[in-house]
């Protein structure tokens, strides 16, 4: 049987998504994503220059690929709603990512201007995407406002110190009956191998690919660990143990 | 709460004593550290870590490339009028020097405008002499809501204003404010602004915030190099960025140490600021503050700033005159100061797409995207 991503019941291969800032060059993109083989590519609206369509970050993303469109630079819900809408008006679809950041330093998300700006988008139709802190109270209510995932931060944006949040994100992939995708702070393929291993349904990631020096490679160096941490999730990961099993046991001689 | 009880707090504080204790240890220790504090940073600026430069360089290059990626931020200025209440001796727009004054029309303004926005520039940083009966509010205001129909983003570098003026910026379209203190040392700073509006120095220390209250989105501080010891004055900026960051945490903040350059009158510095102190400045400034931008104008000649773009500086000028009228109009006007760095915007793109950065001219965009905008 073959394994599909679902999100708002669209079916979908790949498990990793990828950004499109942060690039030295951004004629690289396209290389970047054949790389990665991901589908969906999430874009900065702020960056979009609608009244410059020939100089527009939008050229370099492949037509087939579904555009993720991110509310960047919002500072409240009214602000994300407005690049929503825009996104949409100017035939980016109507998928979009909520992020809503009051906090320049860490860029950490507003979790409660995000969940008023996810009820109103999402009863206008978006599949909406938000970026939130993992907590699993507000998780329960994103889903119930109509959000298609949750994607809780591993760690901070552009961090690249993975999994800093894993306790919080493993409860909330046992408590959220719908996909759980780690957003922010994946550093390296292990960190993006570890989040699909305990279950999330994917990740996202721009800085680490974007920063590297070979981002073509590194691009690929990610798609075959959230495949080898799918994989590993799926086969069922032997248990964990504390206490020794050693193949000499020292009890051994009872049973001779 | 002010920064100026942040300054208040090192008034005693002896910088010579604690610069000349640094030493190489305690400089490896601070660079082994992931977060750095106020007097660490200082430490920084010390001679101490003139050995340490390299290794500091390559720190702020890694926090630079972690925190903003490849990417530099690309505006220009726009000078529209040098008309000057204040007497500052190191600026040609000081109200003393006998220079032919010029004053855009509205028209004059949107000529000037179009001529910039030609050249592909969409991030705009109005600039005027401080003049509040010539620039008037009004006057910025219908300027502000004539230029955020042309570009995408709208700074303004004015005198500074009260918490109500800069709102009326903001609904017209103004989110971006820079002001320099110019010199934070409080006694330094009444000897050179004697007579007009500038001797207050707490109404303009007090600006960029008043300014972060009135919704501005991002905000530049700085000082201006060579008007007092360098390093103190370094450190007192940094702090302010600092200050704001905790203050407004939406805020996007920015930091500019200016050098000196020449004007219309020679003006003494009161010290000299090396190439190697400069670059040390930035790349403490980098490690101290891993998320504030940096920026640095077209004081700096070109090879200073190509290599710069890669030690921590986030923004960049191109394309830029600093007269009134000097893009397009070509009054007999007098330039605010000489620039060092006179590449156009394509020059500056294809140098830094040569050098693997990748130049944003579209980073965000009032009239579509910001609700406090009544356009």
């Amino acid at each position: 049987m073959e394994d599909f991503l679902e999100i708002a019941g669209i079916k979908i291969k790949s498990r990793l998504i990828t950004g499109s800032g942060k690039y030295r060059d951004e004629s690289i993109i396209a290389d970047v994503l054949k790389a990665a083989e991901c589908d969906i590519v999430t874009v900065a609206l702020r960056r979009v220059d609608f009244d410059n369509p020939q100089d527009n970050i939008l050229k370099y993303i492949p037509k087939e690929k579904i555009l993720l469109p991110n509310t960047s630079g919002a500072r409240n819900s009214e602000e994300a709603i407005r690049i929503a809408r825009l996104s949409r008006e100017i035939g980016c679809g109507n998928w979009v990512k909520i992020e809503i950041i009051e906090d320049q330093k860490y860029l950490l998300p507003d979790n409660i201007e995000t969940l008023k700006a996810t009820e109103v988008l999402a009863k206008e139709g978006f599949i909406v995407l938000p970026y939130v802190y993992p907590d699993v109270a507000l998780a329960r209510k994103l889903i119930n406002s109509g959000a298609a995932a949750v994607m809780p931060l591993g760690s901070p944006i552009g961090s690249n110190r993975g999994l800093k949040t894993l306790e919080l994100i493993e409860i909330l992939v046992e408590e959220i009956d719908a996909p759980v995708i780690v957003d922010a702070g994946i550093g390296k393929p292990s960190d993006a191998a570890h989040a699909m291993e305990i279950g999330c349904s994917a990740v996202l990631l721009n800085t680490a690919i974007a920063s590297s020096d070979d981002p073509v490679k590194m691009a690929r160096a990610f798609k075959l660990a959230v495949e080898a941490g799918r994989l590993a999730y799926l086969a069922g990961l032997g248990p964990v143990s504390k206490i020794a099993k050693p193949s000499s046991p020292l009890t051994g001689f009872l049973d001779q | 709460m002010s920064f100026y009880d942040v300054i208040q707090k090192y008034k005693n504080f002896d910088f010579q004593k604690y610069l000349n204790s640094v030493t190489p240890q305690k400089i490896e220790n601070i660079l082994n550290k992931d977060k750095i504090s106020q007097l660490d940073f200082l430490a920084l600026l010390s001679p101490a870590s003139d050995l340490y430069l390299e290794q500091m360089a390559q720190k702020a290059h890694i926090i630079t490339k972690k925190n903003f990626g490849n990417v530099i931020f690309i505006f220009t200025p726009l000078y529209i009028s040098d008309y000057c209440d204040n007497s500052c001796p190191y600026c040609s727009f000081a109200r003393q020097h006998r220079i032919t004054r010029n004053h855009l029309s509205l028209d004059k303004i949107k000529e000037e405008a179009e001529a910039i926005a030609q050249t592909g520039m969409r991030h705009i940083l109005v600039l005027t002499g401080e003049s509040r009966t010539v620039a008037t509010v009004d006057y910025l205001t219908k300027a502000v809501s004539l230029l955020s129909g042309i570009f995408s983003f709208v700074a303004i570098e004015v005198y500074p204003m009260l918490e109500e003026e800069y709102s009326e910026m903001v609904k017209c379209g103004a989110e971006g404010l820079t002001i320099y203190q110019e010199v934070y040392n409080e006694k330094r700073y009444h000897e050179l602004h004697r007579g007009g509006p500038k001797e207050n120095y707490l109404f303009r220390l007090d600006a960029p915030q008043r300014g972060a209250k009135a919704q501005m989105r991002s905000v530049t501080v700085g000082c201006l190099l060579g008007l007092y010891e360098a390093t103190s004055e370094v450190f007192f900026a940094a702090l302010h960025a600092e200050y704001l960051q905790k203050s407004f945490p939406s805020l996007e903040i920015s930091l500019a140490f200016p050098r000196l350059r020449p004007m219309v009158r020679n003006f003494p510095a009161y010290c000299e600021v090396s190439d190697r102190e400069y670059v040390k400045f930035i790349v403490a400034t980098r490690i101290f503050l891993p998320r504030c931008g940096i920026t640095v104008s077209t004081r700096e000649k070109k090879e200073l700033r190509n290599s710069l773009a890669r030690l921590g500086v986030t923004r960049m000028s191109a394309g830029v005159s600093t007269a009134v009228g000097g893009h397009k109009i070509s009054f007999s006007s007098t330039p605010q100061f000489e620039i060092a760095d006179t590449r156009t915007l394509e020059q500056m793109k294809n140098d830094l797409i040569a050098m693997g950065l990748q130049p944003v001219l579209h980073d965000w965009n009032t009239k579509y995207f910001a609700t406090n905008f009544n356009k």
